[in-house]
């Protein structure tokens, strides 16, 4: 019964913080591409443009959801149903944290510890090629049906690459579960170099981990392998057809998507929740320090305020407070052991999804005989070649 | 750690309820709350503002067939990794032996049709025009 | 708990397979296949079978089903006229079937060799189990797979060869 509480409290606040993250990263990234372009970007809704995730929401619901006559509606809206179900899935299989007691229960952030973690991501992920492929198809539109269809082989062919950089690591590793694989990369080689899958001996997994990301990105859709949503040549791809709230469907599971694929990478590849260097050289410092730098720079910004920007004047010392509450909260002793590890593993986590927005606003897109020459004589053989070195060298090298 | 393969999997299960739930009311609720007005051009599939030809459902090329197919091979080949990474330090240079001939057999058929050009898009384009 | 699972995905798999048949659109067909394989997968989840779980779902629910899609979509398949109902026919028909699924039903309890009841949980079949048994027991069929998948291959390419 206990059991069953805990799961249901740990799921609930989960979907809460997962369903946030996606609405704000619509915002982060229209920021950080607009930064790269040397626009300001949303400003208006709220402070620096930060309500508006919900502006976008309600204008979203309020919209027309238009079923257009010539399609079968059970299967046009079965797609973005699809599409969001299994993006809110994988999250499940993630492990956040190490095991901690609070009031005397032990527990860990993360839902749940499968023996299979890896192949189960990696199921959910092949089956996320059905919402794409019918949604294309139910919409009956050219557009559309030539957009999902080249979509679901794109995804269906970096699949391949993606499965192979994850077996490289495993090598090392020789076990299929999440928090096993994190645990096994505690400890520095010589006391600084974190003993972290990308820098791990006898062979740093940097190719596995690159070959992953680079999949990764084709998996979720994104520039530069957006090509099912080249605008230049197929309108809007799979999703041409599709308004209002299973037009965002769409966009809410390519976001839960990134942030699957940028945890997966920082379970296998970046060592999950051990910080960068050793707790004895202040490691745990870094989060509070982090939080309060930002605060006082809130507030120096506050005085600085220029007039046409005087809600400045309010919002910025207020957000600096509340920066400078939070990191007061990293020296209670009881939430220490949880948040030092939560934050570095959101931290690693959020660098990759930042990574993710940083390439969109620098890349241009791959034509489309690229993109698959790309995936099938470039990236398969390497990750094979990768794999055979990584093997022959564990077996080697012995222990 | 739990212990049994429902205490395992239980979270899952509600998981997959709660993500099919969050799906259904956001797309119910997109579906219930915009207002609606039909009208004859809005329900025609869109084709930037030209009046549509022909069916959607137009037949494709085989390539996308064939990409499906050798996935499916690649992808049981890919399968058999994972069983054996988990068991790699038990066996060593023997399991490595193994697999490489297992890699090597299917790395055959991969230069094969590599060779045979299937893996090359562009060519079917400047031969047929376009696809069709 | 075991049971009532076992009971639920059983019959969502056998629900899924009669609609499988009854369905006039491929496409509706092709995913009530899908449901059929999850559930199945479920089923082996509950004997204890981790690994073949997780392989039922990427091999067959994630990469053989997509081709089954992609086929139906390259057929341009449409749905299928449904042959006009004869009464006679399925007075007929029907205690046939059922006759036939309870004579199935009573050799396959009474003729096969009598063994435990299957108990939940009670195997582990993970993947270095699985891992122990293919790479050291079974070495030779695993070795000759893959010249299954090679002529597989070939196979996909001599079908496909006109069109390339």
């Amino acid at each position: 019964m206990e059991f069953i509480i805990i799961t249901l409290v740990k799921m609930a606040l989960t979907a809460f913080v997962l369903l946030t993250a996606c609405a704000y990263l619509v915002w982060i990234e229209r920021k950080v591409l607009a930064h790269i372009q040397l626009r300001p970007g949303p400003y208006f809704v709220g402070p620096h443009g930060l309500l508006q995730p919900l502006a976008d929401l309600i204008k979203l619901l309020t919209k027309e959801g238009v079923v257009p006559a010539s399609v079968n509606p059970f299967f046009y809206l079965l797609a973005p149903f699809l599409a969001v179900t299994l993006g809110l899935t994988s999250i499940v299989v993630i492990p956040f944290t190490p095991e901690f007691e609070i009031f005397g229960v032990k527990t860990a952030m993360g839902l749940t510890d499968l023996n299979i973690a890896v192949l189960f991501v990696l199921a959910i992920s092949s089956l996320g090629v059905y919402g794409i492929a019918i949604g294309g198809w139910a919409s009956n539109n050219k557009y559309s049906l030539m957009g999902g269809l080249r979509s679901a082989s794109q995804m269906i062919s970096y699949e391949l690459p993606l499965a192979l950089a994850i077996v490289a690591p495993l090598l090392l590793m020789n076990t299929l579960n999440f928090r096993t694989i994190i645990e096994a990369q505690s400890g520095y080689w010589f006391g600084v170099i974190p003993k972290w899958n990308v820098f791990a001996m006898p062979v740093p997994q940097i190719f596995s981990f690159l070959i992953f990301m680079t999949a990764g990105f084709a998996e979720t859709n994104r520039v530069p392998f957006d090509l099912p949503e080249a605008e230049s040549e197929l309108v809007a791809g799979f999703h041409t057809e599709y308004s209002s709230m299973m037009f965002a469907s769409f966009f809410m599971a390519e976001y839960a998507n990134i942030i699957t694929i940028c945890c997966v990478a920082t379970v296998l590849f970046l060592g999950g929740w051990h910080p960068l260097w050793p707790a004895g050289y202040g490691s745990d410092l870094v989060p509070p320090l982090l939080l309060a730098a930002a605060g006082a720079m809130l507030l120096f910004h506050a005085g600085q305020a220029v007039r046409w920007r005087s809600w400045d004047r309010f919002s910025f010392p207020v957000i600096g407070v509340i920066f400078l509450g939070l990191s007061g909260f990293f020296f209670i002793p009881l939430l220490k052991p949880i948040l030092v590890p939560l934050f570095w593993f959101l931290l690693k986590a959020g660098f990759l999804i930042f990574v993710f927005i940083w390439i969109r606003g620098t890349l241009p897109r791959f034509r489309y005989d690229q993109l698959m020459r790309f995936a099938w004589t470039f990236l398969f053989p390497v990750a094979v070649v990768n794999l055979l070195v990584t093997g022959l060298l564990v077996a080697l090298a012995g222990n | 750690m739990p212990t049994s393969i429902i205490e395992a999997y239980f979270p899952v299960l509600l998981q997959v309820l709660l993500a099919a739930t969050i799906a259904g009311a956001l797309i119910a609720l997109g579906v219930l709350l915009g207002k609606r007005v039909k009208n004859k051009v809005k329900d025609t599939p869109y084709e930037c503002g030209i009046t549509p030809t022909g069916s959607a459902k137009e037949r494709f090329s085989v390539k996308f067939y064939l990409v499906a197919m050798l996935f499916i091979l690649f992808d049981i080949e890919a399968i058999f990794l994972y069983p054996w990474a988990v068991v790699y330090r038990e066996l060593k240079l023997f399991a490595f032996f193994e697999m490489l001939l297992f890699i090597v057999l299917v790395l055959a058929g991969f230069f094969y049709i590599w060779k045979k050009g299937v893996l090359n898009w562009a060519i079917e384009e400047s031969e047929q025009g376009k696809t069709r | 708990m075991d049971v009532v699972l076992f009971l639920l995905f059983a019959s969502v798999a056998v629900g899924c397979a009669i609609n499988l048949v009854l369905q006039t659109h491929p496409i509706s067909s092709a995913l009530s296949l899908i449901g059929v394989m999850g559930s199945l997968a479920v089923l082996y989840l509950l004997l204890g079978g981790e690994f073949i779980a997780a392989v039922q779902l990427i091999v067959y629910a994630g990469a053989i089903m997509v081709l089954f899609v992609f086929v139906i979509m390259l057929l341009n398949a449409g749905a299928e006229k449904r042959p006009t109902r004869k009464v006679l026919r399925t007075a007929v028909a029907l205690p046939l079937l059922f006759t036939l699924a309870g004579v199935g039903a009573w050799l396959a309890a009474t003729q096969t060799p009598k063994t435990d009841a299957v108990k939940f949980g009670a195997y582990t079949a993970g993947p270095a189990e699985v891992g122990r048994a293919i790479f050291t027991s079974y070495l030779l069929p695993f070795e000759v797979t893959s010249i299954l998948i090679l002529i597989a291959i070939l196979g996909a390419i001599v079908l496909a060869r006109k069109e390339i």
